[in-house]
């Protein structure tokens, strides 16, 4: 269960106070797919960000298993990162002087396992995203659509149960596109929570819930 | 995958790069490894000249005037012969040779020669062995002239005129110089009369261009029978190692021999110590400059790779990156970086020794192993103070931030 608590970001610029967000509280159970639309601006990566303890809001908690991101400390708010959250990126997000293989074994390497497991977890998972021939590959040698697999193949090493995705579809053609979406709906089916932020009203009907967000306010 | 080959992956990917995070580092080892290198060396040759050289320290009686410092032990005045007995079985460190003489003109065949009196190595040894102490028990710290104590090694009788210590002398032998010998005609193996008494000629010193030309020397205890003047030496010739001899050698050889001179060829000495101590200086500012500079430097190139890699620390951070993992991911590199520049200033710093040496100090230059541990300390150091800040910066960057800003 994913809970947000009356949330609120705001920046200071120029002796100004800006809304990215503005007290929205959300409850997200288990096995859900939310997708949360809006426009450019609107705070839906704020939100993501939030949601994931990568930003910490100005007001308001986000309450993940029961446990508030903000009563851990550091290492720990790592550690629950690495236990339950899995993140998708619109630019990927992959280390550009690693392989593919290298790039899926990061998690693994930070979870501690031994090399060979990393290597037989990592291949399995490349195997399973399409790119069993690209293990040895670096991300500049890769399409844009392989690299997006490659990322998902990343996301899912650390097993997480839920999956914030960043505007996951953003980058790629349409058929890429709907492989994507096909991919996290299977994973939802298969019991993950999935929030995702998007722009595009045709990827966001794939989520079983579809959130609107304006000027930080759910509408 | 393991952290160490993820830092080396990132490091190599950006050659152009580490190279220039390592060469500031580089040439600051270099330059302080080539000062060291050619230093050592050049004092090994200092030790070596002064070996060649002869005695850099006289002790006379206290009446003794200075006039020429080689035919002081001419003059009137006597030591007692007990004084090299404590001298050997002292702990003075940088004593490398002792040669106690007892030195009086004579006439020979006509002509005016001076006698000296020496003692030969094997009752140095004797007497430290059985007093079970002193000199010969100590390590040697000066190199090049110490082996005249070394039990093991039989030295040339030509060595007295160098090493001012010869191995053995019989009572009834002599050696003679090189311009009383030419002047006489003697040879090698030829025997002579001194003050009545038969005596082989056993070797004919090299020339040395010193009062010694015109001496003839003889067993200490054999010149002291034949003048009667029983127990005594007019000197004792030392070398002394160079650094020790204007580094409390002489005071300590005037407190354990207070009514006797020391003198010194000070002004020979001194210049050279102050040579190496100059350089030693110059190096210690080198380190100085390199520690402000090159860490600069890499701390420099690290805030930078820091601000250039900050959307993989966010995505690290995502993946579930602590901030200690962070940290270590920077100090590992900086690690490398220490260890890469200590190996490569060492090995630039050694190549400029060995070019440089032969013709800044007109000596041969080897490599010092034992620098390559200080150059990897000093350059790991560096890198790791130098890298400390900028890699605790990474970990409190706002990964938010990171991610969107790129």
């Amino acid at each position: 269960m994913l809970k947000v608590n009356k949330i609120s970001k705001f920046y200071a610029k120029s002796n100004k106070q800006l809304k990215a967000i503005d007290n929205i509280s959300l409850e997200i159970p288990t096995g859900d797919f939310v997708s949360i639309m809006g426009p450019s601006g609107s705070g839906k990566s704020t939100l993501l960000l939030v949601l994931g303890g990568m930003l910490t809001p100005s007001q308001g908690e986000v309450i993940i298993d029961g446990q508030s991101l903000y009563e851990l400390n550091p290492e720990k708010l790592s550690a629950l990162r690495l236990e339950k959250l899995g993140f998708i990126f619109q630019t990927f997000n992959l280390i550009p002087y690693l392989s593919a293989l290298q790039n899926v074994q990061v998690p693994l390497l930070l979870k501690g396992m031994d090399s060979k497991q990393q290597i037989d977890k990592a291949s399995y998972l490349l195997q399973k995203v399409g790119l069993s021939e690209r293990l040895h590959h670096e991300p500049a040698e890769l399409s844009v659509g392989q690299q997006q697999r490659v990322a998902l193949a990343r996301m899912l090493a650390n097993e997480p149960s839920i999956i914030l995705a960043d505007e996951p579809t953003g980058n790629l053609d349409p058929v890429m596109s709907e492989h994507v979406m096909e991919f996290l709906s299977a994973l939802n089916q298969e019991g993950r929570t999935v929030v995702m932020v998007t722009h595009d009203k045709n990827v966001a009907a794939h989520a079983k819930r579809r959130l609107t967000l304006v000027n930080g306010t759910i509408v | 995958m393991n952290w160490n080959q993820f830092v080396f992956r990132e490091l190599f990917r950006r050659k152009h790069k580490l190279a220039t995070s390592g060469l500031a580092i580089i040439f600051g080892i270099a330059v302080i490894v080539a000062i060291i290198t050619i230093t050592t060396y050049s004092e090994e040759a200092i030790s070596k000249e002064l070996d060649a050289l002869g005695a850099n320290v006289l002790i006379l009686p206290s009446s003794v005037s200075i006039a020429d410092y080689y035919s002081a032990d001419l003059q009137s005045g006597e030591l007692p012969e007990e004084y090299v007995t404590l001298l050997t079985t002292s702990n003075i460190e940088g004593v490398e040779n002792l040669s106690p003489k007892l030195s009086f003109p004579i006439d020979v065949q006509g002509h005016s020669v001076v006698l000296t009196g020496i003692l030969p190595k094997n009752e140095f040894q004797s007497k430290a062995s059985w007093q079970g102490a002193g000199v010969f028990s100590r390590p040697k710290i000066c190199g090049s002239a110490t082996d005249v104590f070394n039990l093991n090694q039989k030295t040339p009788k030509e060595t007295l005129v160098r090493k001012r210590v010869i191995e053995t002398i019989e009572p009834n032998e002599v050696l003679v110089g090189h311009d009383i010998a030419r002047k006489l005609d003697w040879q090698e193996g030829n025997e002579i009369a001194m003050l009545e008494k038969p005596f082989k000629i056993v070797a004919v010193l090299p020339q040395t261009g010193t009062i010694d030309d015109s001496r003839i020397f003889a067993h200490l205890h054999t010149v002291q029978d034949l003048t009667n003047r029983g127990e005594v030496i007019s000197a004792i010739e030392v070398v002394g190692c160079c650094k020790q001899v204007s580094n409390g050698l002489i005071a300590n050889i005037s407190k354990l021999i207070p009514d006797a001179k020391v003198i010194t060829i000070s002004q020979i000495v001194d210049t050279q110590v102050k040579t190496n101590v100059l350089m030693r200086n110059l190096s210690l500012l080198f380190l100085v400059v390199i520690t402000i500079m090159g860490g600069a430097s890499i701390a420099n190139d690290m805030y930078n790779n820091v601000l250039e890699r900050r959307k993989e620390i966010g995505t690290l951070v995502a993946l579930g990156a602590s901030p200690h993992t962070i940290m270590k991911i920077f100090m590992k590199k900086a690690l490398v970086l220490g260890v890469l520049g200590g190996l490569g200033g060492y090995i630039l710093g050694t190549l400029i020794a060995l070019i440089l040496g032969p013709f800044i100090a007109g000596i041969s230059v080897y490599p010092i192993f034992y620098l390559l541990f200080f150059a990897l300390g000093i350059s790991i150091f560096i890198a790791l103070v130098a890298s400390y800040f900028p890699a605790r910066y990474a970990t409190k960057l706002d990964p938010s931030t990171s991610l969107r800003d790129i």
